[in-house]
């Protein structure tokens, strides 16, 4: 990050606006990719740069520069107000300095070593010899190891007081295996694609049990071959916390972003099931259900301590009991809606205005051993590790595939499946949460790709979760 | 920009060393984003953004770095002079890479397609008063695109275009949507003015109430929006020569069992379409045309270079990804007056939605239908349906079950703005297949 003072423009700038604010955002990312013993990629890509942020006749107006000098702000400044002015006679809401609250303070992930304390032959080593732990037959045709670091500084100025640093190291570990044989394909990856992601230090790279990681997913890999295809009809379904990410994700994040149920995101990923006086009132899954929004755990990925609209970050319940209690909204969803909300108001970069994201989303964990899941099942699939996702837009319809499945028959697992899949619509589905796990089944995953916005924004987002029994869910397996 | 980035480059140029092999991508955008809400505005923002990424080999040593470019020739050059010395020593750390692409000398290229924009001052009282009569919702993009890339070999490409998109949804009150995008180089409020009407008068056939299907297998007529995004689905894990060979390609299929789609269907990489520059990642210029499904049979797959050095092929100069970026499927026979009255009984959808592979060796792909999407009985439009979730084999419904391909083919321009607003697009037909099946 080059010598550039935030503060220091922020106090020479000229403005007729009622409220301003500077967001500026220093990212860099390296990536390390070593496929079938070779190495693919070693990357280094930063992004600098400051978004500008005014409100004048209740309307925000935005100008992101890459120009990181007084002259470059100040003209994205006045470019901001140009179009805000423009903007004011179509207004779709007339907000005021309120949504933007008074806050000061530091965040730092909570990270041992920093980027630099891995050297790039150590990091290089660890990849490609993955790749021959992976390797468990000649079945095997491709391997890859995958690991990306990013070092993020966060820097939130603006003309109400507030002063915000955060920064965050983010990094991504993921192994994956290909196996063919007599036309038939199968991919193993470590928990999904990138499932691993976290805030964390590089230490959680070099702690890692490379060998027998590798080794596991190789060999289920090649197990996946032979495995039999996963039976069609109604049965019960045991998720892997590994899935069970996805299925907060896709069923019960999104829909419950208020900026969606407002409508601002119809013409894109759409609208939402959800209506305003759903809250307090939608029984949205079973008794068991209790879902969080907690951007405060320890190294889980989306975790921080303000949102982009300076709001503090605080623990809350969104479905208590299966009811719904809160939405996803942050203060200008709050503002619009009347409704509670979170501190959810986040943007991908300094290129882009905040929208509501769901940030740390998690399923509370229940009192049910994973033994004492099965053995309660006569007739049903385990799955982990998702694979392939598709939901309607109001996220009712879903459509989910795993990489790795199980039988369970009367109460003990038995075969391993191939593309176990499973589909259902989002209420009733959650109204047949049978069982849920306790914290011995609770995992932390998360994703660096969570898309949403006009304009396009691609988010880190964290779920976690203990593994989940549904009852009477409609499976099926490939072609 | 043009003259900065040969600038820039000619000077990094300079700061080679003997054996050190240099390549330089370059993309920016100066862009005016609106997003609406209620025909009002929800969010406006502009965006000043470009990019430089150095490519460095030494010997069979690779590493690419990126970084941000200024307009500022100086900070940018100190910038460089910066990464290139930690570049030097980073890359003796590395593994050899036997893959490795080194620059290669060769064609130079040119395009800029120059725009009449509305002035910023214009764009809400051009693009909103006609939609003030009706709930809409969606983004406006306008401004300069550009890409560039300069080699040590004296190879140097540049690609502008200045354009405006408007991607938006029409929304009864009863929440039935029609999607419409309205894109071009020239401005023309009155053209603008015709298409906002013609829209308008396509969302009023959309008062009808829903019926709701039975999952089941229909004869549907999918129109072109809908098959671009079918296409796209080809470049993620599909006509990429190395997720063929790495067993991530829903064409391992038609690669191992000699299967062919059906011999109406036909897709082209063709860069006459203008939407896309010709030149990739290597700076190679790609051929203007490429067949890669002839008659239903797989031709051509993309390979890249690096591809081409790994597995021992010629390189048809595909991007690094092996993604298509101007596909076009050819035109059939089907007059548009004729749709309905083919269809018979059966289905018509304007859009998909949220397609993914449901299972990639076998081809199947899921997803939604969405927006203006109708029930047809004996050819005529009885009333719009619910939506619907599909999952069907590409092998199915572009193999043995594609019956009529439309004569007018439409394109669908790339309106997708992650991290940057994107270049390219589709130009594809409507096409009516039996037994679609819906599941859902």
């Amino acid at each position: 990050m080059n010598s550039f003072n935030l503060n220091t423009i922020c106090k020479n700038l000229k403005t007729k606006a009622d409220w301003f604010s500077l967001r500026e955002v220093f990212e860099s990312t390296n990536t390390h990719v070593a496929r079938d013993g070779n190495p693919e990629a070693n990357h280094t890509n930063s992004t600098h740069g400051v978004m500008i942020e005014i409100l004048i006749y209740g309307q925000f107006g935005y100008s992101a520069t890459n120009e990181l000098t007084l002259q470059g702000i100040q003209n994205a400044i006045e470019k901001a107000e140009f179009f805000a002015l423009n903007a004011s006679k179509y207004s779709l809401v007339k907000f005021d300095p309120s949504v933007r609250p008074t806050n000061s303070g530091k965040y730092k992930s909570n990270a041992k070593n920093n980027i630099n304390d891995i050297s790039i032959p150590e990091i290089n080593n660890l990849l490609v010899s993955s790749n021959q732990y992976l390797k468990h037959s000649d079945r095997i045709i491709c391997t890859t190891g995958f690991a990306m670091i990013v070092d993020s500084k966060h820097k939130y100025t603006c003309s109400n007081g507030s002063n915000i640093e955060q920064d965050f190291q983010f990094i991504s570990l993921d192994f994956s295996a290909t196996g063919q044989h007599n036309g038939i394909i199968q991919k193993r990856t470590d928990h999904g694609m990138l499932a691993r992601s976290y805030q964390i230090g590089t230490e959680f790279i070099l702690d890692t049990n490379i060998k027998e990681r590798c080794k596991k997913i190789g060999k289920q890999a090649d197990e996946l071959l032979f495995a039999e295809e996963c039976p069609t009809g109604e049965m019960d379904l045991v998720l892997a916390p590994d899935q069970m990410m996805l299925q907060i994700h896709e069923s019960v994040g999104h829909p419950l972003e208020v900026d969606r149920i407002l409508g601002d995101e119809r013409n894109y990923a759409g609208w939402s099931f959800i209506r305003m006086d759903d809250f307090n009132n939608l029984q949205y899954g079973s008794n068991l259900m209790n879902i969080t929004f907690d951007p405060m755990v320890n190294q889980q990925f989306a975790s921080y301590k303000f949102d982009d609209s300076g709001l503090e970050a605080k623990k809350d319940y969104i479905i208590k009991d299966g009811v719904l209690i809160k939405g996803l909204g942050g203060t200008e969803s709050q503002f619009r809606s009347k409704l509670d909300g979170v501190a959810n108001f986040r943007s991908s970069s300094w290129n882009r205005p905040p929208i509501d994201r769901m940030a740390n989303l998690n399923l509370e964990p229940g009192n049910s051993t994973f033994n004492e899941i099965i053995s309660n099942i006569e007739n049903g699939v385990y799955m982990e590790s998702n694979k392939s996702w598709s939901i309607d837009d109001y996220r009712n319809k879903f459509q989910f595939g795993c990489e790795y499945g199980k039988l369970i028959e009367n109460g003990v697992i038995t075969k391993t499946l191939r593309n176990p899949n499973y589909r259902g619509i989002t209420t009733p589905f959650w109204n047949k949460l049978k069982s849920v796990g306790d914290e011995s089944t609770f995992k932390i995953y998360g994703t660096p790709y969570c898309g949403k916005g006009e304009p396009n924004q691609i988010i880190r987002v964290g779920h976690a979760s203990p593994v989940c029994h549904f009852e009477n869910i409609d499976v099926f397996g490939g072609n | 920009m043009e003259t900065l980035c040969r600038e820039l480059s000619k000077n990094t140029f300079q700061l080679l060393k003997k054996n050190e092999h240099l390549s330089i991508s370059f993309s920016g955008e100066n862009s005016n984003f609106i997003r609406v809400n209620e025909s009002k505005v929800r969010q406006i923002s502009t965006v000043i953004n470009g990019e430089i990424e150095i490519e460095l080999i030494i010997g069979q040593k690779k590493t690419v770095h990126g970084f941000t470019l200024t307009s500022n020739n100086i900070t940018n050059l100190i910038k460089v002079e910066s990464e290139l010395y930690k570049m030097r020593a980073y890359i003796n750390e590395l593994p050899n890479d036997p893959f490795i692409v080194l620059p290669k000398e060769g064609e130079s290229s040119k395009k800029i397609i120059k725009g009449n924009l509305i002035n910023d001052d214009e764009i809400l009282d051009s693009i909103l008063p006609p939609l003030s009569k009706v709930d809409s919702s969606g983004i406006w993009a306008s401004g300069i695109i550009f890409k560039g890339f300069a080699s040590c070999k004296g190879v140097f490409h540049w690609f502008e275009t200045e354009n405006y998109s408007f991607d938006f949804s029409l929304i009864t009150k009863d929440e039935k949507m029609v999607k419409e995008t309205y894109t071009g180089n020239y401005w023309n409020q009155k053209d603008y003015n015709l298409f906002i009407e013609n829209a308008i008068l396509k969302f009023n056939s959309m008062e009808k109430k829903n019926i709701k299907l039975k999952p089941g297998k229909y004869k549907t007529y999918i129109a072109p929006a809908g098959i671009s995004d079918l296409i796209n689905m080809f470049s993620w894990g599909g006509i990429s020569e190395s997720a063929i060979r790495q067993g991530g390609s829903a064409f391992c299929k038609m690669r191992n069992e000699n299967i062919s789609l059906n011999p109406q269907f036909n897709l082209i990489e063709d860069f006459n379409l203008g939407l896309n520059a010709r030149f990739n990642n290597y700076g190679e210029l790609s051929p203007d045309k490429l067949n890669i499904i002839s008659s239903g049979k797989l031709i051509n797959t993309l390979i890249s270079s690096r591809t081409a050095i790994e597995y021992n092929l010629e390189s048809n100069k595909a991007e690094i990804n092996e993604g298509l970026r101007t596909p076009v499927i050819a035109p059939g026979n089907l007059n548009e007056n004729d749709i309905l009255k083919e269809i018979g009984t059966g289905i018509y959808l304007s859009n998909l939605h949220y397609l993914n592979w449901s299972d990639q060796p076998n081809g199947r792909i899921t997803g939604m239908t969405r927006y203006a999407s109708f029930w047809v009985e004996n050819g005529e439009i009885i009333s719009p349906i619910e939506q619907m979730r599909f999952d069907d084999s590409f092998y199915n419904f572009f193999g043995n079950n594609l019956s009529h391909i439309s004569k007018k083919t439409q394109i669908i321009p790339d309106v997708s703005t992650y991290n940057a607003r994107s270049l390219g697009g589709v130009k594809c037909p409507g096409m009516i297949i039996d037994n679609f099946k819906l599941t859902l």
